[in-house]
């Protein structure tokens, strides 16, 4: 796996997210109240959504268009409604934040 | 003709006697009042709550000014009788006012007692009695240092509770074994001294104080077996004296206190006394239910109905420090005669003991679980006999023969002369009278018109399983829908708490409700962040990550997730110049659409994210503020061009919609208020269809409400006719903080209004003036801090992460 430099853990606020452009599109980062941290597409399974904007409550985002809550652990919908959203994984070392965009970095190169 | 009826003091009796007297004989007396503090009368009982925050002095008031003013009584604040002339009938002030009377009430109250030590002098030794000391104790808090409370009584404790609520480090020095060790027996004593050192406050028992040592001011306190605590403030609070220097001196009967009969007289028929102050049949009073009755008595007699007597009953003691629920009643100490049966459950911290005499209550000591003192309390007063009970006494009222384990059932089995409200003494037969023949569906009904749980509120759970008992199905706040899955409280009953309990974070109002979940979720974060915003905008820290992606970038997220932006033009109005500015910003971010919104002002709409700073701040340059489009908060104000153009315009309506919205934008409300102001009754601003519209008239300004244009329709109620444009706008801000104090979030004002009733809203607006003004004055504190526009602050820096990406990654890879 090939870990990418994101910044710091501080650069997100707590129960917040951030964004990371890519060429594949936005990748939206969490930080949760207890500073865990998840990374997921920055588009919901609904109708893409940016869920980078929406309220972090525990390890799950609340979609700000229609209100799909969506795991930050398994990218999955939660409750009655279907679909999922990739996730990516992130390594946090010390503060300093990486995510392992793999599959990304070989396409693109 | 009209007597001159004089008092000296304006504490909680004779307020209270005030009361009944005007309902009674309205013009009976002309009144004068002469108070030592320089204040109006308010509820002694309630300054532990104001010591510790949970409540603010002016929701402590029971008569403000305006009472005064309304009832045509002169008050003289902070005017101190040093004289009686009783031949010449006069009073006389320390400030040379002297004012003659037909009848004079003293009510003089108390004064702390001090032990008489070295070093009592000293400047950080206060007593605790009213406003001053508590507002002394709160200066003196502000540094954080360490304090000791003499007397780990009611007030002691509830001093030393208040003061580590503010963040003293607290030792609470008592003379006796056992705290409290008149109301209480030692082991109730012992758990109370648990209860309150798990609070983090020192006890000191058999601590006898020797002295009060510092140089200048106090430095601590020193026992008789020398050790020295540190302090820099000492509260003593180790009883009260009846106030009785003035009576004696004008040579009244005076023992104990000042002595009365039975219809409250002194030695002196021209001469009532009540309060701590009186002394009747032997006794002295420090709680204000005897008060209260004296204070009946007295205004019966002042209004000519002489058959009503005072007679002596006892009073629970209860302590009103969140979290330690205590109830003791009567005398429980040991004896050959007397039974007693005891009920302990360590590990729930509870405690009961009934002290028994011929098989009659005559004691009851409750811990940790104080439910049934009112029961147990009627029994004792009533002097039931209990053997057939006997066995089953201790575990509480739904134990008893057949109603079962329904705490219902036991409000039920209640006789009618119950007392509820150990106060205001008010039984049970009263509160059900009044909820059926007022019709009152309300708790805030019933003590409006009972004062039932008006007072230090411990009966509350009470009066409201009264309510449900006796009007069925239509009150059950237990049916109330929670908030969300986090919790099982409703809203009102979350904002009721947060309040009460003075939570002032999410987290705390989280941890202190019980929250199912760690974090909330999307429902109830946005509406505690809302109800802390409203209930403490000064101390409260906004949560942005609680706030919907809108309110936090100040923007409306579009379906492609690009924003749109409405700046705020003011009642309508603009100018070329605006219109310029708005046409350069378009040009310049390539804005893909701008349209004229249902609310007279212009969206630009489909702006990315990243832009929004550099858009605000060239609308900032040009003037603009936010118009919170996005916002559950004040939106527009809609307006017609009014006397300035139309032949039929009655009033400035366009003038008095923009008045409006320069004075309430920014506010946060619990969802989205919409407003117009019409010139006419033509209605050109669509103003009867708002949450709030104000129709203009010759006569004056027709204010509307509780409108709906959206999802329901419905016209607007008239809220009332006010004659200036200025009572309009206070008439409309006081409505609108009103629906801000009491709404449930997301819950429109017609929708609040229904809940409410229209005619209570109307009285409370459009009646009370004492009220409304209250209302206005706490949406223009608020505004203080509310008022700030979001776009400029944002413009300068506020939130940057919000607009920009963390990083961009990958790209650069690929180039290599
Ligand atoms: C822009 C505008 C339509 C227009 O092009 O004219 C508009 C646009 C939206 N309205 Fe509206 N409403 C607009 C005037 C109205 C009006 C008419 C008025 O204000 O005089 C109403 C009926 C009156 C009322 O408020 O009830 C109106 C009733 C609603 C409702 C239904 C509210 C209800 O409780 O019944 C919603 C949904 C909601 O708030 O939950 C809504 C929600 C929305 C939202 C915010 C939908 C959303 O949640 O994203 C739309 C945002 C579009 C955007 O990004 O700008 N809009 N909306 C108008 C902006 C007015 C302004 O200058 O601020
Ligand atoms: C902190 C605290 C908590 C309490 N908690 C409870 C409780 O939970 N339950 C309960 O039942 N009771 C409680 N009490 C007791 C209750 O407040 C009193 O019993 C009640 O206020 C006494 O009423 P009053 O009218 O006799 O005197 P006060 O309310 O004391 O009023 C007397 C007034 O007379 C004024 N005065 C005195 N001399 C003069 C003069 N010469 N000229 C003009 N004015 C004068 C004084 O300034 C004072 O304002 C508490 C008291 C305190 C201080
Ligand atoms: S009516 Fe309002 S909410 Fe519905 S599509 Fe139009 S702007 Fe959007
Ligand atoms: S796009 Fe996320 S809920 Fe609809």
């Amino acid at each position: 796996m090939i870990w990418t430099s994101i910044g710091t853990i501080n650069d997100i606020p707590r129960r917040g997210a951030r964004c990371v452009a890519t060429p594949q599109g936005k990748v939206a980062v969490f930080r949760t109240a207890d500073d865990k941290i998840y990374a997921i597409d920055d588009h919901c399974p609904h109708k893409g959504g940016p869920l980078s904007q929406g309220i972090v409550h525990d390890a799950a985002v609340t979609c700000p268009l229609h209100n799909w809550v969506i795991s930050l652990e398994t990218g999955k919908a939660l409750g009655p409604d279907e679909g999922s959203v990739r996730t990516i994984p992130v390594r946090l070392d010390g503060d300093n934040l990486f995510i392992a965009l793999g599959r990304l970095e070989s396409q693109a190169a | 003709m009209t007597k001159r009826l004089v008092i000296i003091g304006n504490g909680m009796a004779p307020g209270r006697m005030l009361e009944h007297l005007l309902e009674a004989a309205p013009d009976h007396y002309q009144v004068t009042i002469f108070n030592a503090e320089p204040r109006v009368n308010y509820d002694r009982i309630m300054l532990s709550p104001v010591l510790s925050g949970q409540k603010a002095f002016e929701e402590i008031v029971i008569h403000g000014d305006g009472w005064y003013i309304k009832h045509g009584i002169t008050l003289y604040k902070g005017h101190k009788i040093v004289a009686i002339d009783r031949e010449a009938k006069t009073v006389t002030s320390d400030h040379g006012v002297t004012e003659p009377y037909d009848q004079l009430v003293i009510a003089t109250g108390s004064v702390p007692f001090i032990i008489p030590v070295p070093g009592k002098d000293l400047p950080g030794v206060l007593s605790y009695r009213d406003l001053d000391d508590v507002n002394a104790m709160l200066l003196a808090a502000q540094s954080r240092a360490k304090a000791v409370v003499i007397g780990g009584g009611l007030l002691g404790l509830e001093a030393a509770a208040g003061l580590k609520e503010r963040g003293m480090d607290v030792t609470v020095l008592h003379v006796m074994p056992t705290l409290m060790e008149r109301q209480l027996d030692p082991a109730a004593g012992y758990l109370l001294q648990k209860a309150v050192e798990e609070r983090g406050i020192k006890v000191m028992t058999k601590a006898n104080t020797k002295a009060i040592v510092g140089n200048g001011k106090v430095e601590g306190v020193e026992l008789a077996d020398g050790t020295v605590i540190p302090a820099t403030l000492v509260v003593m609070a180790v009883g009260i004296r009846p106030n009785m220097t003035l009576a004696k001196e004008a040579g009244l009967e005076v023992n104990r206190g000042i002595v009365v009969d039975d219809g409250m007289l002194t030695s002196d028929p021209a001469i009532m006394a009540l309060g701590e102050c009186a002394e009747v049949g032997g006794n002295v009073y420090g709680l204000v239910a005897p008060l209260y009755q004296m204070a009946r008595v007295a205004a019966a007699h002042l209004s000519g109905d002489p058959a009503l007597r005072f007679t002596h009953s006892e009073t629970p003691t209860k302590l009103k420090v969140t979290g330690i629920d205590l109830y003791s009643l009567g005398d429980f100490a040991d004896g050959d005669d007397r039974d007693e049966i005891v009920l302990r459950d360590a590990s729930a911290g509870v405690y009961k003991r009934i002290v028994l005499k011929e098989n009659r209550i005559i004691g009851t000591v409750l811990f940790g679980e104080t439910s049934d003192g009112a029961w147990f309390g009627d029994l004792q007063k009533k002097g039931t006999d209990v053997s057939q009970m006997r066995d089953t006494l201790i575990f509480g009222q739904v134990h008893q023969g057949g109603t079962g384990a329904d705490p219902l059932a036991a409000v039920a089995a209640l006789a009618d002369d119950a007392e509820i409200c150990g106060c205001n003494g008010v039984c049970k037969g009263k509160i059900t009278d009044a909820i059926t023949g007022k019709g009152l569906t309300t708790l805030d009904g019933v003590r409006a018109h009972t004062k039932a749980s008006a007072s230090c509120g411990s009966c509350t759970g009470l009066v409201e399983k009264l309510m449900t008992l006796t009007l069925g199905d239509s009150y059950n706040p237990a049916a109330v829908p929670p908030m969300c899955g986090c919790t099982d409280l409703g809203h009102d009953d979350v904002r009721r708490l947060i309040k009460a309990k003075g939570l002032k974070a999410i987290p705390a109002v989280m941890q202190e409700l019980n929250w199912k979940t760690s974090c909330g979720c999307a429902k109830c974060r946005p509406a505690l962040n809302y109800y802390l915003v409203c209930d403490w905008p000064d101390e409260y820290a906004d949560d942005y990550q609680s706030r919907f992606i809108n309110e936090r970038v100040h923007a409306n997220i579009q379906k492609d997730g690009t924003y749109s932006v409405v700046p705020r033009m003011w009642g309508g109005m603009t100018s070329s110049k605006e219109l310029r500015a708005i046409a350069d910003v378009v040009d310049k971010f390539n804005i893909p659409a701008v349209k004229v919104t249902g609310g007279q002002r212009i969206d630009m709409l489909g702006i990315r994210k990243e832009d929004l700073p550099a858009v605000w701040g060239d609308l900032g340059k040009a003037g603009f503020v936010s118009g919170q489009a996005y916002a559950k908060g004040l939106r527009t104000v809609k307006t017609c061009v009014g006397t300035d153009w139309c032949r039929f315009g009655t009033q400035d309506s366009t003038g008095l919609g923009i008045r409006i919205e320069k004075f309430m934008w920014g506010s946060w409300t619990p969802a989205k208020v919409k407003m117009a102001v019409s010139g006419c009754p033509r209605n050109c601003a669509e103003a009867t269809c708002k949450d709030v519209g104000v129709i203009c008239v010759d006569s004056g300004y027709e204010i509307h409400f509780a409108g709906a244009a959206g999802l329901d329709i419905k016209g607007t109620e008239v809220l009332g006719l006010v004659k200036s444009e200025d009572e309009a706008l206070t008439h409309i801000v006081a409505l609108t903080q009103m629906y801000r104090e009491q709404g449930r979030y997301l819950e429109r004002i017609y929708k609040w209004a229904k809940r409410i009733g229209l005619d209570e809203i109307r009285r409370q607006i459009m009646d009370d003036a004492e009220r409304r003004q209250g209302y206005f004055d706490r949406f223009v504190f608020s505004q203080k801090f509310a008022q700030v526009d979001p776009w400029e602050e944002r413009v300068s820096g506020k939130d940057k992460h919000e607009f920009r990406p963390m990083a961009t990654v990958g790209y650069a890879q690929a180039a290599e």
